[in-house]
């Protein structure tokens, strides 16, 4: 797709394109890390009409809600590109060791060198779990490493 | 440790007000300059008010603000936004300096001032303020607009201009043979390009050091502004204007240097910057602004249009239609806190052009966001409206090449 960008200057950069529908729409980021959303409509097209204006961390939330069902499917061509590493999922079950406790105990990636990069819960996608998450019966983790890494993992976690 | 009451109490006194005066300024989208330079004028002798106490506090404040308000224009500066700017409105700019400065060097001419005065005035016609402009083109949600990058550039190619400006207006007002001014003319363009140069060869080793073992934010700020205040006293020894040096400090600083550096200075900018417009205003007297306000108001219109006829000409060249050049051509008309420090630059003494320029940027600040706001609105709903359902806008023209050119 091709994205439009245009430097604002003092400002910072906006971001154009069109959607599928013909709907201009665009970003702001500003220098300051915040952002503004926007369409274009109506007969005038030197116009945009602002929808939201987001902070630097309702952004990131944002893109996480948009950008999560590619997750696994990015990390697979990824894995496609790196010779050596591969990606693999493991369910947490409930009679494993670590249903109902933070993924920071598992201490994965010290023992194994693999990294558990998303949990998936369901519909939802986690992106970059911090060590503090709870992990809950059936969710499976996406784990990125050598074959003996995510194997190890998978006996970490199911015990 | 011997605390003035009076001075507390005043100054206290003051900052609130500033503050009540501010709040009110920005519900109404304005900026508080305006506000700022009134509360002055109010407070200076024969207002309503006098703060003998608070006097010497708010002329060294002022001192600071100048420095201030030019280190963090220089930190505002990065290479890349300038180059495009230069690349797509070089010809903006040739309009903008033509069209602005020529109205306020004629009237600066017919009202009978010296050299330094007619320079003064020129520049003061002729600098936009950024500040103003670009708080209100986010206010007014016109970031997204067509014309904004013209505006921007113009904005950025003004300040651009500075940078060769203020040393030449500092020089020439510090007087002295034409010999001594030309000598001082070429050492303060020297001084530009060489911290031009530094901050391209070296800036990056700069910004190493500023931010040398990871500075927290009190690090930082000590840091900057101790080495900012010497080299604008060294600059002020050498007739240079401590303005001038700290605008070439804030020149040679770039990227995250500078990104942090701006951070930290800006609540304090704000700060020493209020009390700089309310020093300009203390330093006028209200009973000379009165025989001045008719040249001010006549100056004021004429280079109100001569914005007007500029932003619509950068518009044109970015493919905006005519509700955007409009827009962009009023957004121009503010005129704000540079052009108050070009006065402060020549000096207050110059008693009737402190007093035309304050008047002149006391309607330009509060009438060009004014007017911005009106012209070149978005029709009432209705006119536009209904565009779910109903067909696609026809694309405008000049609006095809940049979206599609890639395959």
């Amino acid at each position: 797709m091709d994205v439009n960008e245009v430097l604002l200057p003092g400002v910072g950069m906006r971001y154009e394109f069109a959607n599928r529908e013909g709907d201009r729409m665009c970003v702001v980021a500003r220098r300051s890390g915040d952002f503004e959303l926007m369409v274009y409509e109506g007969a005038d097209p030197d116009e945009a009409r602002v929808m939201c204006r987001l902070t630097g961390e309702e952004a990131d939330t944002l893109a996480e809600i948009l950008g999560a069902p590619r997750i696994a499917e990015r990390f697979a061509d990824l894995t496609k590109e790196v010779p050596g590493l591969g990606a693999g999922q493991v369910e947490v079950r409930a009679a494993g060791p670590f249903a109902g406790r933070p993924l920071g105990e598992t201490r994965a990636r010290t023992r194994t060198g693999a990294s558990i990069v998303a949990v998936v819960r369901g519909e939802d996608v986690i992106p970059s779990p911090g060590p503090g998450e709870l992990l809950r019966a059936g969710d499976v983790l996406v784990v990125i490493g050598t074959r003996d890494g995510i194997s190890a993992v998978e006996q970490i976690i199911q015990g | 440790m011997n605390v003035s009451v009076a001075l507390m109490l005043e100054l206290g006194a003051i900052l609130a007000a500033l503050s009540v005066l501010g709040a009110l300024a920005r519900r109404f989208a304005l900026s508080p300059i305006p506000l700022y330079l009134l509360a002055g004028l109010a407070l200076g002798e024969g207002g309503i008010a006098p703060v003998p106490a608070a006097g010497p506090f708010v002329e060294t404040g002022a001192g600071i603000g100048v420095v201030l308000l030019l280190l963090v224009l220089g930190l505002e500066f990065t290479v890349p936004e300038f180059a495009v700017s230069l690349r797509r409105h070089l010809p903006s700019a040739v309009v903008d300096l033509v069209l602005n400065a020529t109205p306020g060097a004629v009237a600066g001419w017919l009202l009978g001032l010296d050299g330094s005065g007619i320079l003064a005035l020129a520049g003061v016609t002729y600098i936009s303020s950024s500040g103003i402009v670009a708080r209100l083109l986010g206010d007014l949600r016109r970031l997204g607009n067509r014309e904004t990058p013209a505006v921007l550039s113009v904005l950025v190619l003004e300040d651009f201009a500075m940078a060769g400006f203020l040393p030449l207006l500092s020089v020439v007002a510090a007087g002295g043979t034409w010999r001594q001014a030309l000598l001082g003319v070429l050492l303060a363009l020297g001084a530009v390009v060489a911290a031009f140069t530094v901050s391209y060869w070296w800036g990056h080793r700069l910004g190493r050091a500023l931010l040398h073992l990871r500075p927290d934010p009190e690090q930082l700020l000590l840091r900057v502004l101790g080495v900012t205040l010497v080299v604008a006293a060294l600059a002020e020894a050498v007739h240079v204007s401590a303005a001038v040096g700290a605008f070439l400090v804030g020149l040679s600083l770039t990227g995250e240097a500078a990104e942090r550096a701006r951070q930290v200075l800006s609540p304090l900018r704000d700060l020493f910057a209020a009390v700089f417009f309310l020093a300009i205003g203390l330093a006028i007297s209200p009973r000379a602004l009165l025989p001045v306000l008719p040249a001010a108001l006549l100056l004021a219109a004429v280079t109100a249009l001569t914005k007007v006829v500029t932003g619509w000409y950068a518009a044109r060249r970015e493919g905006a239609g005519p509700r955007g050049r409009l827009r962009a051509g009023t957004a121009l008309i503010a005129r704000g806190e540079f052009s108050i420090v070009m006065i402060g630059l020549v000096g207050v003494r110059q008693d009737r052009l402190g007093a035309l320029v304050a008047a002149y940027v006391l309607l330009l600040a509060v009438a060009g966001p004014v007017i911005t706001r009106f012209a070149g609105a978005r029709p009432a709903p209705g006119a536009g409206a209904g565009r779910l359902g109903g067909p696609p806008p026809p694309p405008g023209p000049g609006d095809g090449e940049r979206l599609r050119a890639t395959p």
